[in-house]
């Protein structure tokens, strides 16, 4: 009886089934992400899904052929949960970007090494029947994907953990491009060769690895710090595909299912971020903007010589408290400054004196999709406050002062006005709509794409210097002795 | 059919159905999106623990219980850290909206 059951445990059909089961739960946990309220348990039934999956392959029938492959496994999985289980408890959401840039990063390079050894097995078994091909062509495209996602997302974690300079490293010139494009021709060109029946693992490690991680580095490099959200979206979908890639090459529905969903979600939100900055991907891969010094033209749209007027925090505090209706703008200056609780207590004390308080977030504010979201919600900000920019642009007309707190190129009217500035297009929180703008500022240096901000010098805006904490901080203390 | 034409056809048809219920997600939560699809690549752990049995020496074997830490590394981390961050996303609390009314009559149920 229990043997039969075993037996029964083991058959492809009650495996394949499983399968089923696993990437219907995930499907079905993913749908669970379209709102707040249901998120959490669409993410936990997403993990079902993968716990099924996991335990219905090691259920296979000579999983364990070989005395040592029990062991092999549980150290993987014992190495893997001691790095991943004190890493996401700990991880701060301030660096919640560098966090997913590592994750993309570890499971581009599990497909390529998945890749290596599946590629060994066709080497050492010198036949190509038609299998071969299948696995062939695909493990190869998740080779060369999962090893650029694994260097380009490495180099990624670099420039948000700043340990390597955010700005834009590059060869001079076009030569950029053109190099990236011949590694991506001897990549290709690679694959095509070892498609074509040649047997040889140095080509296989020199030609794809190799080339690929070279790919990896040179695409990243030259990209600045705002343009992050961009790239982290990209290399999400590339690992995504070089997944699936290795799904179908293993025959496997359920990595296809999860790789393509994966590779879906990262297209559709590399796309949403590039549509958010007006530049297309082909642009920000080549570099070159997000820290680029583009001299800025002087002309009709020039500030120079204009002059800036500098506020108290007394000053903001009153004229914050006597507001009907306040929106704060968040870039990634708050991040920077980790002032999220500073300004939901802000939010607090202008609440307890009446006043209405929402928050404007550009969809490329920050590093990441969504990074200035999940810093308000750790500081308890209600997701109901959290407007997108399309909902709160038609309020600022109706809206007494508008708190811009390190954001800087998303709120530059110039993106509408001025048809020769390199940011023109780009949609913008139309902050200086608003009845008065206060705009809290480290410097008077210039944002990330290093443009001026014809905002700073507008009659009804003003301007606190300082550290964004510290500079909330004062404004909350005063508003309260208000 | 050939089983490779029913595994193109599912990477087909996965492929629509992510595009349909990742474009409903919000961009309030399009960073526990980008975390969330980090455990779910971390399904390439399959990968690992299929090839396992079959790995020839000491590299492969090397090679394998990396590509399995990876992968686990993704799973594991990637479904706690976007569980830690959804419990974050909190609406307003109801009990603020109904303060007013109960300072007024304490005895008015909810």
């Amino acid at each position: 009886m229990l043997a039969g059951a075993t037996v029964f445990l083991q058959t492809t059909n009650f495996i394949d089934a499983s399968y089923i089961v696993a990437f219907g739960l995930m499907i079905y946990g993913m749908m669970g992400l379209t709102g707040p309220r249901t998120a959490v348990r669409g993410n936990q039934t997403a993990a079902v899904g993968m716990a099924v999956a996991v335990i219905a392959t090691l259920l296979r029938k000579g999983e364990f052929h070989g005395s040592a492959t029990v062991w092999l496994i549980l150290v993987g999985i014992v190495i893997g949960t001691a790095i991943g289980v004190p890493a996401a408890r700990n991880v701060k959401m301030t660096a919640m970007p560098q966090m997913v840039a590592l994750f993309n990063g570890v499971g581009g390079g599990a497909v390529a090494l998945i890749a290596w050894v599946e590629y060994r097995h066709a080497f050492s078994r010198g036949g190509f029947g038609d299998w071969s091909l299948r696995v062939m062509i695909f493990e190869l495209f998740g080779a060369i994907v999962g090893s650029i996602s694994f260097w380009g997302s490495g180099i990624a974690f670099g420039k948000l953990q700043e340990i390597l300079p955010g700005r834009p490293i590059k060869l001079p010139g076009r030569a950029q491009p053109v190099l990236n494009l011949a590694l991506l021709v001897i990549a290709v060109g690679s694959a095509v060769v070892l498609c074509a029946g040649t047997h040889s693992q140095v080509l296989f490690i020199v030609g794809i690895l190799l080339v690929a991680a070279v790919l990896g580095n040179m695409l990243v490099l030259p990209i600045g710090g705002a343009d992050m959200p961009v790239v982290i979206s990209l290399l999400n979908a590339f690992t995504g595909l070089s997944a699936a890639a290795t799904g179908v090459a293993l025959s496997n529905p359920v990595m296809i299912v999860a790789g393509m969903i994966v590779g879906a979600s990262g297209t559709i939100l590399t796309d949403q971020m590039a549509k958010a900055m007006n530049r297309s991907v082909p642009a920000i891969v080549a570099g070159g903007f997000g820290g680029a010094v583009a001299a800025p033209a002087a002309g009709a749209g020039s500030t120079e010589g204009q002059t800036v007027r500098s506020t108290s925090a007394a000053d903001v505090a009153i004229q914050l408290t006597y507001a009907r209706q306040v929106v704060v703008a968040p870039g990634y200056g708050m991040a920077v400054a980790q002032a999220q609780h500073a300004v939901r207590e802000l939010e607090r004390a202008l609440e307890e004196k009446g006043v209405e308080v929402k928050y404007a977030i550009h969809p490329v504010a920050g590093r990441m999709p969504g990074h200035m979201n999940v810093l308000l919600a750790e500081a308890d900000v209600p997701y109901e406050l959290l407007r997108e920019m399309d909902d709160i642009n038609p309020e600022f007309s109706r809206t007494d002062v508008t708190l811009v707190i390190g954001a800087n190129d998303v709120t530059n009217p110039a993106a509408k006005n001025e048809p020769g500035s390199p940011i023109y297009g780009m949609p913008i929180l139309e902050v200086d709509r608003s009845a008065a703008v206060i705009v809290l500022k480290r410097s008077m240096a210039s944002g990330f794409a290093g443009i001026d901000n014809p905002l700073f010098y507008d009659p009804k805006t003003s301007l606190l210097f300082g550290d964004a904490k510290a500079s909330v901080s004062e404004i909350t203390a005063e508003v309260q002795a208000l | 059919m050939d089983s490779l034409v029913i595994d193109i056809a599912v990477l087909v048809l996965a492929g629509f159905v992510g595009f349909a219920v990742i474009s409903k997600v919000p961009n309030t939560l399009h960073t526990p999106l980008m975390s969330g699809t980090n455990a779910i690549h971390g399904i390439v752990v399959l990968g690992g623990l299929l090839l396992m049995s079959e790995a020839h020496g000491i590299l492969e074997q090397i090679l394998l219980v990396i590509a399995v830490a990876f992968g686990t590394i993704n799973v594991v981390g990637g479904f706690l850290v976007t569980d830690r961050m959804l419990g974050m996303f909190k609406s307003k609390p109801e009990p603020v909206k109904a303060q007013p009314d109960d300072a007024e009559d304490p005895e008015a149920g909810a």
